[in-house]
C-alpha cells in the first residue's frame, strides 16, 4: 500500500500552450512514415462549443502489442522512431492530431486479449484534473466485442469510444459533455 | 494464491488516489460547468496500457532548459529563486530521469501568451517556460524568477495566488501529473477556487514549497523547496488472482 499522499492534480489553466506544446509533439511516430495514420478530432464542452485551450496526450502499443518499458513482464521492445507517446494542443477551433501506426492487440487479464486501442488524457481549462478515455478502431469489430474494457461499457455509450474512418486515418472527437458524453474513465 | 511456479508476478497496479485530487465539478471554478463529464467516471483496470508510459530522456531538453534567467540576452526582472527537490512515489522511491515541464507568469504576474492581456508589461529576457529530467535519486533544481499573482475573471476581484504551473510524467500512464506549486504564506489562497478545489486541507498544504534558506545562493537567488508525489503501486498481485474478478 502507498505510504505517502500524493500531490494533488491543479489545471492546465488558460497558458498551457507557452509551456507544455513540443514541436514534434503530434507524431508519435516519425514525420512521413509509410504506415502512419492521423487521428485527429475536436474537444466539445457541454454546449456544444469546441475548447480552444485543451491539450490531448496519447499512449499506445506499437504494432505488435509491445511496449518499450521495463514493467511490461514480456520485456521492453524499442521500435526506432516510434515514440508511441504524442501531445498536441487544441487550436482555435477546438482541433488536434497525432500522427502515429495502428496499435496491435495487448494482453489483457486472464488470458483475454485487448482490442487495439490508444490511452488518451485530455487536460483543459477550466478541468481541475484530466479525464482519460480509450480508442478503438472501428474495422476492428470482432475485437472490440470481446475486450474486457470496452465490454464493460454499456452499449449505447461504446460507440463514443471507437474511432470514425477518415482520408488519412481516423476521426475521434471527444465530448466532455453532453447528450453523446464521451465515456471517460477513472484510472 | 497458487503455488504454480509457473504463477508470475502480474505488471504493477497504482494506488488509487481520486479523493486527493479536486473534483472536475467545482462551481467556485466558473469553467468547469461545462468541461466536466455527468455521466460519472468508469473503473480502468490497471493493464499492461496503464502501467507502462512514456519514458521520455535527454532529447527532450536542451541548454539553458532549467535556468529560465538564461534564456535571454538580458536578465529578467524580479526576485531570482531557486526552485528545486524530489520526485517520489507513493511508496517513496524517488522517480529518477522523469521529465518535470514547468511554465510560469513572470514577475508582475504576466504569461507571454496572445491570451493573457492584463496590464502589466512583458518582460523581455523572460519566457517563463521551463523543463529537466530528474536525477538519479529523483531531484530536480530550476533556476527563475519569482512569479507574480495576477487577476482573472472568475469572480469579483479575483486573483490568483503566485503559482508555478509543473507537468510530470512518472513511469507509467497512472502516474501523469500536472499541478501547481504555491508559496508559503500566500494572502490571495483564500479566494482562489484552484486552491479551495482540493478537499482535504492537507492535501492543499502539500503544493505549497518550503522556504529553504539553507539552500539559498548567497547574493544571488533565494530558494524554495517543494517535493512531489506521484501515485505509488498496490501490493503485488499475482495471475491468478487477477484472473478471479
Ligand atoms: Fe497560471
Amino acid at each position: 500500500m502507498a505510504r505517502y499522499a500524493t500531490t494533488p492534480s491543479q489545471t492546465v489553466g488558460p497558458y498551457l500552450h507557452i509551456g507544455l506544446p513540443w514541436p514534434d509533439g503530434p507524431f508519435a511516430v516519425a514525420e512521413g512514415t509509410p504506415e502512419g495514420v492521423w487521428i485527429r478530432g475536436v474537444l466539445y464542452d457541454g454546449a456544444g462549443a469546441p475548447v480552444p485551450d485543451g491539450l490531448i496526450e496519447t499512449w499506445q502499443a506499437d504494432p505488435e502489442g509491445r511496449f518499450d518499458h521495463p514493467d511490461d513482464p514480456r520485456g521492453a521492445v524499442a521500435r526506432p522512431g516510434f515514440r508511441a507517446f504524442g501531445r498536441c494542443p487544441t487550436d482555435a477551433n477546438g482541433e488536434y492530431g497525432i500522427f502515429t501506426l495502428k496499435p496491435g492487440p495487448v494482453p489483457g487479464p486472464g488470458g483475454t486479449l485487448q482490442a487495439p486501442h490508444i490511452d488518451v488524457s485530455v487536460f483543459a481549462r477550466g478541468m481541475l484534473h484530466r479525464t482519460v478515455t480509450r480508442v478503438y478502431f472501428p474495422e476492428e469489430a470482432a475485437a472490440n466485442a470481446a475486450d474486457p474494457v470496452l465490454s464493460s461499457v454499456p452499449e449505447p455509450e461504446r460507440a463514443t469510444l471507437v474511432a470514425r474512418p477518415a482520408e488519412d486515418g481516423y476521426r475521434f472527437d471527444i465530448r466532455l459533455q453532453g447528450e453523446d458524453e464521451t465515456v471517460f474513465f477513472d484510472v | 494464491m497458487s503455488t504454480d511456479p509457473t504463477t508470475r508476478p502480474a505488471p504493477p497496479a497504482y494506488a488509487r488516489d481520486a479523493e486527493v485530487h479536486p473534483p472536475l465539478d467545482y462551481p467556485g471554478y466558473r469553467s468547469t460547468a461545462l468541461r466536466h463529464p455527468k455521466r460519472g467516471l468508469r473503473l480502468l483496470p490497471h493493464l499492461l496500457t496503464e502501467v507502462t508510459g512514456p519514458l521520455l530522456g535527454e532529447d527532450r531538453i536542451s541548454e539553458n532548459d532549467s535556468d529560465l534567467t538564461r534564456q535571454h540576452d538580458g536578465e529578467p526582472q524580479g526576485q531570482r529563486i531557486i526552485v528545486h527537490g524530489q520526485v517520489r512515489d507513493g511508496d517513496g522511491r524517488p522517480v529518477p530521469h522523469t521529465l518535470v515541464e514547468i511554465w510560469q507568469a513572470n514577475a508582475g504576474g504576466r504569461y507571454r501568451h496572445t491570451g493573457d492581456n492584463w496590464p502589466c508589461p512583458l518582460d523581455p529576457n523572460f519566457s517563463g517556460v521551463g523543463r529537466t529530467l530528474t536525477d538519479d535519486q529523483g531531484r530536480y533544481r530550476f533556476t527563475t524568477i519569482r512569479p507574480g499573482a495576477y487577476p482573472w475573471r472568475n469572480h469579483d476581484n479575483a486573483w490568483r495566488p503566485a503559482h508555478i504551473h509543473f507537468s510530470l510524467f512518472g513511469r507509467a500512464f497512472t502516474q501523469r501529473l500536472v499541478t501547481q506549486m504555491y508559496f508559503p504564506g500566500d494572502p490571495l489562497f483564500f479566494q482562489d477556487p484552484m486552491w479551495n478545489s482540493i478537499p482535504d486541507e492537507k492535501a492543499r498544504e502539500r503544493l505549497v514549497a518550503r522556504f529553504d534558506y539553507a539552500n539559498t545562493a548567497p547574493e544571488w537567488a533565494l530558494a524554495y523547496e517543494w517535493d512531489i508525489v506521484l501515485r505509488g503501486r498496490e501490493a503485488t498481485v499475482f495471475e491468478d488472482e487477477v484472473d478471479e474478478d
